[in-house]
């Protein structure tokens, strides 16, 4: 296991690394400079402020220096708002955005995985069916669209919650319902069809053979192996959150990383893109890491190989 | 002595019950069926499911309405006028006007036949990318194999969206930059997908025989891998459409999208949703057809997954 470990680290590094190299000189190859957007900036101000984010330089030499400083734990500062670095951004908006996130995730999971159980135990039953077809709907549906939907409907006509903002909990229950539709019809599809495909396995009829209650098969045999695949989802999943958020957090006004990226991309501050995007990547990447070890130690199989 | 343990019931059976049948009238390596193609079966069995029917015949005729709506209307989708702007849906204009009174029956169908063409292009783009990319990956092994997976490897951990994101920005948002944006990093999943097939067949008797008679490596990964592949990358193919419409709609919301008065299934929503809690209209008509051309793909594709396996036949 620790051989494992140790070999995933390894490669984690070297895809960090990668993808730091990657989108250094993509944002590098964006035409024009950063400041040539703004009207008549005089010649001066903007030989200063090349030379005060280092834009006159060699770009492999400016290569050399940003991951020096990405090394340091250093991300750059802003290029439009004033004294702030990416990493203080990140850590000013990380949590707004985690807890809509993870929320969305959260309340996605135990529903979806309870609505895929409950289908599959009453499979070919009415409540079956409502589940395929809740599923393949909220699949079809865009986050966008039930965001601006649930607006409408529970702040705007029934007044229930507030519209948009982030100042308290009730400001969170609407985007996180919003977030969780579609992880909700993910996981039920899914779990449905894994635990389907459990209860027609061998060892299921072994335990049924053996006298076993229907209840303890259940919890102890199905139960178990169809949450397998569930381990899997959740790195891509999670990574999912960071940028899935970025249209529900713009929808109901919550500053999140999400808008940070958003208001970034809108003003063109390159420095504020990359490093939000390698420190997005870095925490995907991590995420897939920490899925992988799970995983290793949830199934045995895998760090066999 | 076995017919008096089995027969106790006075049932003699005698030599004379038996006679000889004349050769030739029991034909049993003779079909009584007609033969049928895989395609033909695979038709059948989607000609079957009648949802998938539905959803076949609904998107056809979302498909036909994107090609002939924008023709046969007298509005442009670019037509400015003033004096009708923000109207709800009327006889003259059924999906109501935009801020700039522009007629959204025409804007909407115009935007069907961008979106779908995206959808389309990309899922063929990533499709043939992948195919090749997964194939040689798969099909040569070895360090090719570990270091082109590595590269997978490395794009496919960041989320795609970021990637799409950066592109777009590096493109400059447009129709052309959008698709290559999706495609450069589409492809992957359908490389790993294609990949795994490819090292499931590439050890059958048919690749050993096409290769003992020196045929190229491209040769049979089209000619012999792809074939055998083709219900996965279908099936792959028919959820990819929907993903890059998602993808369009998400660019636009986050400003990334097609440029106005261009007009797109994406921009047209998020538009639309700007002005949502005054004028509903205008987000409700171009997210309900996305809704409804993502239910079909999807529908679509669990049909055509279900169609193309053989072991799914009852």
């Amino acid at each position: 296991m620790l051989k494992y470990t140790i070999k995933r680290f390894l490669s984690m590094i070297l895809t960090l690394f990668m993808i730091a190299t990657l989108t250094f000189f993509l944002m590098n190859a964006v035409p024009g400079d950063p400041f040539s957007l703004d009207r008549d900036t005089p010649k001066v101000i903007r030989d200063a402020l090349n030379q005060k984010y280092g834009l006159d330089r060699p770009v492999f030499e400016r290569y050399l220096t940003y991951m020096g400083q990405l090394l340091k734990g250093d991300f750059g500062m802003s290029m439009r708002l004033k004294g702030q670095s990416v990493v203080g951004r990140v850590t000013k908006t990380m949590p707004v955005s985690a807890v809509v996130g993870l929320g969305g995730v959260l309340v996605g999971v135990v529903i979806g995985v309870l609505f895929g159980i409950i289908a599959a135990l009453k499979n070919g039953k009415t409540f079956d069916y409502f589940v395929i077809i809740a599923a393949i709907l909220g699949v079809s549906i865009p986050n966008f669209v039930f965001a601006t939907l649930f607006q409408r409907l529970f702040a705007v006509d029934l007044r229930w919650l507030p519209v948009a903002g982030y100042k308290g909990f009730t400001y969170l229950i609407l985007p996180i319902m919003a977030a969780a539709m579609q992880n909700i019809a993910f996981y039920a599809r899914m779990l449905r069809s894994s635990m389907l495909d459990v209860l027609h396995q061998d060892y299921i009829l072994t335990a049924k053979s053996k006298g076993l209650s229907r209840k303890s098969i259940i919890l102890k045999h199905v139960l178990r192996n169809s949450l397998l695949p569930l381990v899997t989802s959740f790195g891509p999943m999670l990574a999912g959150v960071l940028t899935g958020n970025f249209v529900i957090e713009k929808i109901y006004n919550i500053p999140g990383i999400g808008q940070a990226m958003i208001m970034a991309i809108q003003g063109s501050d390159y420095m504020m893109i990359m490093g939000l995007t390698i420190m997005f990547s870095f925490i995907t990447v991590f995420m897939y890491f920490v899925v992988d070890i799970l995983y290793g130690i949830v199934d045995p199989r895998i760090r066999i190989r | 002595m076995q017919s008096k343990t089995t027969c106790k019931n006075n049932t003699n059976i005698t030599p004379d019950l038996f006679t000889f049948i004349e050769p030739g009238t029991m034909d049993a390596d003779l079909l009584t069926r007609p033969s049928l193609s895989y395609w033909k079966d695979a038709m059948r069995r989607y000609r079957k499911n009648k949802v998938a029917m539905a959803a076949t015949l609904i998107l056809a005729i979302i498909v036909l309405l994107a090609i002939f709506a924008p023709i046969l209307s007298p509005f442009t989708f670019d037509e400015n006028n003033w004096s009708i702007s923000n109207q709800g849906p009327t006889r003259e204009h059924p999906f109501g006007t935009d801020n700039l009174g522009r007629d959204l029956w025409v804007r909407c169908w115009e935007g069907a036949r961008v979106s779908l063409s995206i959808g389309v292009l990309v899922a063929l783009v990533n499709a043939t990318l992948g195919i090749l990319y997964g194939g040689i990956s798969g099909f040569v092994g070895g360090r090719t194999d570990l270091i082109m997976m590595r590269i997978c490897e490395v794009i496919g951990a960041v989320p795609q969206m970021l990637w799409v994101t950066l592109l777009v920005i590096v493109l400059k948002p447009g129709f052309l930059p959008i698709i290559l944006a999706l495609s450069a990093t589409g492809w992957i999943g359908m490389a790993r997908l294609f990949r795994g097939q490819v090292f499931s067949i590439k050890e059958s008797e048919f690749v050993m025989a096409s290769r003992c008679l020196g045929t190229g490596k491209l040769w049979i990964i089209f000619k012999h891998l792809v074939p055998n592949a083709i219900s996965p990358i279908l099936t792959s193919m028919a959820f990819a459409i929907p993903g890059a419409i998602f993808a369009e709609a998400f660019l636009s919301y986050i400003g990334l999208g097609l440029p106005l008065p261009l007009a797109s299934w994406g921009n047209l929503s998020s538009n639309g949703a700007n002005v949502f809690l005054t004028y509903p209209y205008q987000l409700i008509f171009p997210s309900i057809l996305i809704c409804i051309t993502m239910l079909c793909f999807t529908l679509i594709g669990d049909a055509l997954r279900d169609a193309l396996d053989p072991r799914m036949r009852k």
